[in-house]
């Protein structure tokens, strides 16, 4: 059977979404990644709302806020606390892993 | 299509009451949350419990459901009664990110989600893709499956496979996202960039850490070692006296990117087995010319 090659598509590094384009990646409205960002759960760059830009990790961030919200009913402060808590356990999980060796 | 067994799932009695299941829901919610819990069977546990969740939380589902129970067998190829779903009337139910729950709940449980007008609008995908490291190195062409959700005529969601290759461009970093322009007929593909586990490369950040094994006497005497990195072999200099454990910085040699990261050696030291006389007596006149105790602090001389 002959196999066919597929066709290598081109792909952007998505760097940085602004308020709306975060919005409508995580299905939130925008008052929720607002709130995520007066309780300091995401950091953009830029003064104020019309000039956010969200980098790398806050786009991650901002789904998994996302998706505990959805799924878990927790509140932004909750969820701030959990992320802090998940980045320090996968810290100590890699210097685990580190000292195994 | 296989029968599913909602109350196994969730743990409770089948008469158990709406705040029982709420409450097991929850408790499984919370243990198997794939943000909380990576890895497959998190997921899968997950999908199930949201599975059941979803029918026994909605009356008129649940009753449908235990009128199925009663209904007959539920062996391995479980088919409804026909005409089954008259009398009830189900709610909408809640989307789920995309995924498509069981066989059985698709065909008896989803009501149409879509109608005429939103069946022809054009929705992004997003999937997780794992890349390995050295892929971030040189850049690469991947070939990947996309499950892309499908509805039929009748307003059923079906999983569909799409295969598609996408570059990955040289120094992406874990938690960016690739984006493939969509054609207009099918929407964007967001792709979150994670690294696939190395047995040997341990990143963190922007660094990537390794071990590098030496010598008992590449350690004491220093020199050139010749080490590999995701970019190819490099010969490294270890100074004299090189302890176990040791980090030696390799600056710039570590992840690409907008701001290139460092290479961390960590130094470990490897015995050589002595299987010869000349080995052991190698090791014998050590012992005897080399006064070294390393548990000269430890109080047991």
């Amino acid at each position: 059977m002959k196999k066919t090659k597929l066709q290598t598509h081109a792909s952007d590094i998505v760097d940085a979404m602004d308020l709306m384009e975060l919005c409508r990646f995580c299905r939130v409205e925008q008052g929720w990644i607002v709130e995520l960002v007066d309780h300091g759960v995401l950091d953009p760059d830029g003064p104020e709302q019309s000039d956010w830009r969200f980098y790398g990790y806050n786009i991650v961030r901002a789904r998994k806020a996302g998706r505990l919200r959805r799924d878990l009913g927790i509140n932004a402060a909750g969820i701030g606390m959990i992320l802090d808590l998940m980045n320090e356990r996968d810290r100590l999980i890699r210097q685990i892993a580190m000292h195994q060796q | 299509m296989e029968f599913q067994d909602y109350y196994k799932v969730l743990g409770v009695a089948s008469d158990a009451d709406d705040s029982a299941i709420k409450r097991a829901y929850r408790k499984l919610a919370r243990e198997f949350h794939p943000d909380v819990n990576p890895g497959p069977e998190a997921e899968d546990k997950f999908k199930a419990a949201s599975e059941a969740y979803e029918v026994l939380k909605d009356p008129e589902k649940r009753t449908a459901y235990d009128d199925l129970c009663n209904a007959g067998p539920r062996s391995g190829n479980f088919q409804p009664p026909p005409g089954w779903e008259q009398g009830y009337s189900f709610s909408e139910t809640s989307s789920s990110d995309d995924h498509a729950f069981s066989d059985f709940f698709e065909t008896l449980f989803r009501q149409q989600q879509y109608d005429q007008g939103r069946h022809g609008m054009v929705r992004d995908q997003f999937a997780k893709i794992n890349v390995d490291i050295e892929d971030v190195y040189h850049g690469a062409s991947r070939d990947l499956i996309l499950q892309v959700p499908d509805m039929d005529q009748s307003g059923r969601v079906r999983m569909q496979e799409r295969r598609l290759a996408v570059h990955i461009p040289k120094g992406v970093q874990e938690g960016q996202h690739l984006r493939i322009k969509g054609d207009g007929a099918a929407g964007d593909v967001l792709l979150e960039v994670s690294f696939a586990p190395h047995p040997m490369y341990r990143p963190d950040g922007h660094d990537l850490h390794m071990d590098l094994p030496v010598t008992p006497w590449e350690a004491a005497l220093g020199g050139k070692v010749a080490m590999p990195t995701p970019a190819g072999k490099v010969d490294i200099k270890i100074p004299a006296n090189t302890r176990p454990g040791q980090k030696l910085r390799l600056k710039g040699r570590g992840l690409p990117g907008a701001r290139s990261g460092d290479l961390y050696a960590h130094i470990t030291i490897v015995n050589p087995p002595v299987e010869t006389e000349t080995g052991r007596q190698f090791f014998e006149k050590m012992a005897r010319e080399m006064s070294f105790d390393p548990r000269k602090k430890m109080g047991v001389t």
